[in-house]
């Protein structure tokens, strides 16, 4: 057991750290400055670091990246999340788009999409939940059907939501069933869709902090060339979970670094107010530093040892769990901590409470990943539903 | 960053759990315990054996006839004696020397140490209010104890200088005495105790041996049981439940694993470090050697099922040097006096 760094990671973080000392973003447009601007700026910040080439240090060299290690790219999010940086704009095509291409897309397609995805000039979105799809995603209904007048093209019709970015796409990373006869994983097509066309229809998805971070799909008559599939026919399930297996990866530490800036707010907080000395204010901050030290231990034992051992431990679903719920209870403390102000719209602590709510939802519901650990960590049996 | 165990550190544990595995089964347990009712007692065989291979001098360093190994490994054997509920006074005994080769003076370290790494003096550590320790794990048969009071000082004392009476705790694989000293009696510590950080990062590992055996129990139970044509465990009432144990022996376990890391690497940490695994580890070994109880069902409230002697276990440990509310407290008292020393920066 060695909980230290190594030079080599020390160096790579040293190095990040001083770039984003001398490059922080300009401040944040206001909040009501409205999507548009929010957009342009997570632009502007995702061309800072392509030049610099720090926007996808963990893609390989050949790509444009760095060849960064696991650590690496951990320490790369801890680093961003803690500079308080906002997130690249096209952030799904980098930490999802990319990668699932570099397993199962061609060359051509590589060539063609990875560069743009990089620079920022074309964002990425997933269409992968809908309506009556979401923990069973495998059950969506999106169709794809060949064009008999133009057999190299797919006629897609549908529903897809919790779009994020659409408005912005130029690319959909699309899962449409192609086979309606056989079960219900093997007849799906993973494909890239042009956002871009009249068939496409956005509604964007007011949620409960009041803005609108998600979007609803309205698909008729959308056209994709057979060029733009990915994995070939039938095999879209596969292609997915490269996607949703990349979906938790990085994102996490970024995420996990919030938490622990929310709550290191929350305890300068209590302390300037003498709530430290307070036994039940003391005993609640003291159970959410415990839980952030081990979501940060399991964190990191779960990508140390993939990379030394070749294989994962349960940690995974386990670290997002105790996230979610930790990050919940922490925003929640918050209220009590900071008191009005944590409850008046506009304020961070507000925003945080009420967008917290949806981390035990999104990525795989808290329920999910229970019946994830029972069934595949624990090899609890499957109660069989009756269809 | 590695959170593997060395090749070394792996066959400690291959080794200390096949041995455990064939000497220390539930059967010899009950056992034990039922041949000597009503209070604990040793497995004198068992404990023996474990001296003769050295374990309970493991960490203790070898100028005082131990084997110098670190923390880990201590944390190790720990670990698999919980697994097990082994009825011997090694985590007592360990605790003891833990404090005494850190807080003690040159002649008590020269005393105490090389008896208590050949396990012929047997030690025990609890912490205690005004002199008096309720609860002293080992303490009935301990050569020498060490009371620990909130403030952190400590000090050390024979049977002879202090009341040991023998108690019936409610985990009948291990003894337990309530000890009083007056206050002059005994020996005083180096303030402050340090030592006990080490201490801690034991009882919280064994905590830890505690809840897995716990939650393995609790799984291949449920897999078997069936009821209305099902295994219980495909009940997500159950299953989710399990998936918790899960959730709470890996919180346990990750932190009581970097206090031990943290011990020997980087010992400025060790308070906090130690106060967050007691901590985590308290409320796991509580949980889930409760749902195991739970999710055993009716057999599960038997004299007969095994798992209470895990639940018996975990109780006294979590309790052990305080429980998970007075290391949370701790840990805000650090929390406050890192950002009060940030200010004055």
């Amino acid at each position: 057991m060695d909980l230290t760094f190594s030079d080599r990671e020390t160096a790579f973080r040293d190095e990040l750290r001083a770039w984003l000392a001398d490059n922080r973003p300009e401040a944040k447009p206001p909040a009501d400055a409205g999507d548009d601007a929010q957009f342009a700026y997570r632009r502007d910040w995702q061309r800072r670091l392509y030049d610099a080439g720090w926007a996808a240090p963990a893609w390989p060299t050949e790509y444009g990246g760095r060849g960064a290690s696991q650590s690496e790219s951990a320490i790369y999010f801890e680093e961003l999340g803690r500079a308080r940086v906002p997130f690249a704009a096209n952030t799904l095509g980098l930490l999802l788009g990319g990668p699932t291409l570099m397993v199962w897309g061609t060359p051509e397609q590589k060539e063609r999409y990875l560069p743009p995805i990089l620079s920022g000039e074309e964002i990425w979105c997933q269409g992968f939940s809908e309506p009556d799809a979401g923990s069973d995603l495998a059950a969506l209904k999106t169709r794809a059907v060949r064009d008999t007048a133009h057999p190299d093209e797919w006629v897609v019709t549908g529903q897809k939501v919790w779009t994020s970015g659409a408005q912005y796409s130029k690319w959909c990373m699309l899962v449409a069933r192609t086979d309606s006869e056989v079960a219900k994983h093997k007849g799906l097509t993973y494909f890239l869709m042009d956002m871009e066309q009249e068939a496409v229809q956005i509604r964007p998805l007011r949620q409960i902090t009041g803005e609108a971070e998600f979007n609803e799909l309205f698909i008729e008559e959308a056209r994709i060339p057979d060029a733009n599939m990915v994995g070939g026919v039938g095999n879209g399930w596969k292609v997915a979970l490269t996607t949703l297996m990349n979906e938790r990866a990085g994102l996490g530490f970024a995420l996990q670094i919030r938490l622990r800036q929310l709550l290191d707010d929350i305890i300068a907080a209590a302390a300037e107010k003498g709530l430290l000395e307070n036994p039940l204010y003391a005993d609640k901050i003291a159970e959410l530093h415990v839980r952030c030290e081990s979501i940060r231990l399991l964190a990191w034992k779960g990508l140390t040892d993939a990379e030394r051992y070749g294989q994962p431990g349960p940690e995974g679903s386990l670290v997002k769990w105790l996230w979610s719920d930790t990050n919940q209870r922490a925003t929640q403390l918050a209220a009590d901590v900071i008191g009005p102000e944590a409850l008046i719209s506009g304020t961070s602590w507000s925003y945080e409470l009420l967008r917290a709510r949806g981390n035990t939802i999104e990525g795989g519901t808290t329920e999910v990943l229970k019946n994830i650990v029972a069934e595949r960590v624990l090899g609890l049996p499957r109660l069989k539903v009756a269809a | 960053m590695d959170f593997g165990l060395t090749d070394d550190q792996r066959e400690i544990q291959r080794t200390a759990r096949d041995l455990l595995a064939e000497r220390a089964t539930f059967a010899r347990v009950r056992e034990t315990i039922e041949s000597h009712p009503p209070a604990g007692t040793t497995d004198t065989a068992l404990w023996r054996e474990l001296c003769e291979l050295g374990w309970p001098g493991i960490a203790i360093a070898e100028e005082h006839g131990g084997q110098g190994l670190g923390t880990i490994e201590l944390s190790i054997l720990c670990e698999e004696l919980g697994r097990t509920v082994a009825p011997v006074p090694f985590l007592a005994s360990a605790m003891a020397a833990c404090v005494i080769e850190q807080a003690g003076t040159p002649e008590q370290r020269e005393r105490w140490l090389p008896g208590l790494a050949s396990g012929e003096t047997i030690g025990a550590l609890a912490s205690a209010v005004d002199g008096t320790a309720g609860l002293v794990v080992s303490g009935a048969e301990a050569d020498v104890i060490v009371l620990v009071e909130e403030d952190g000082s400590g000090r050390l004392l024979t049977p002879e200088d202090a009341e040991v009476s023998k108690v019936a705790a409610i985990d009948p694989t291990r003894s337990a005495a309530l000890v009083s000293a007056g206050p002059d009696a005994g020996e005083a510590l180096e303030d402050g105790c340090p030592g006990l950080g080490r201490a801690l990062v034991a009882v919280s590992s064994e905590l830890v041996g505690v809840s897995e055996r716990a939650l393995e129990m609790t799984v291949a139970y449920v897999k078997d049981r069936k009821q209305f044509g099902v295994p219980v465990g495909a009940y997500q009432a159950v299953s989710h439940r399990c998936a918790q144990m899960l959730l709470d022996t890996e919180k346990a376990r990750s932190t009581a694993a970097f206090a031990a890391w943290t011990a020997d690497a980087d010992p400025e940490g060790l308070a906090e470090a130690a106060a967050m695994a007691k901590a985590a580890a308290s409320d796991a070994g509580r949980e889930v050697t409760a749902s195991a109880i739970q999710a055993h069902g009716g057999i599960g409230f038997t004299w007969e099922a095994d798992v209470h002697w895990l639940f018996k276990r975990a109780q006294i440990d979590a309790a052990l040097l305080g429980g998970a509310g007075r290391h949370r407290a701790r840990v805000a008292a650090i929390l406050a006096e890192k950002i009060a020393a940030s200010a004055t920066a």
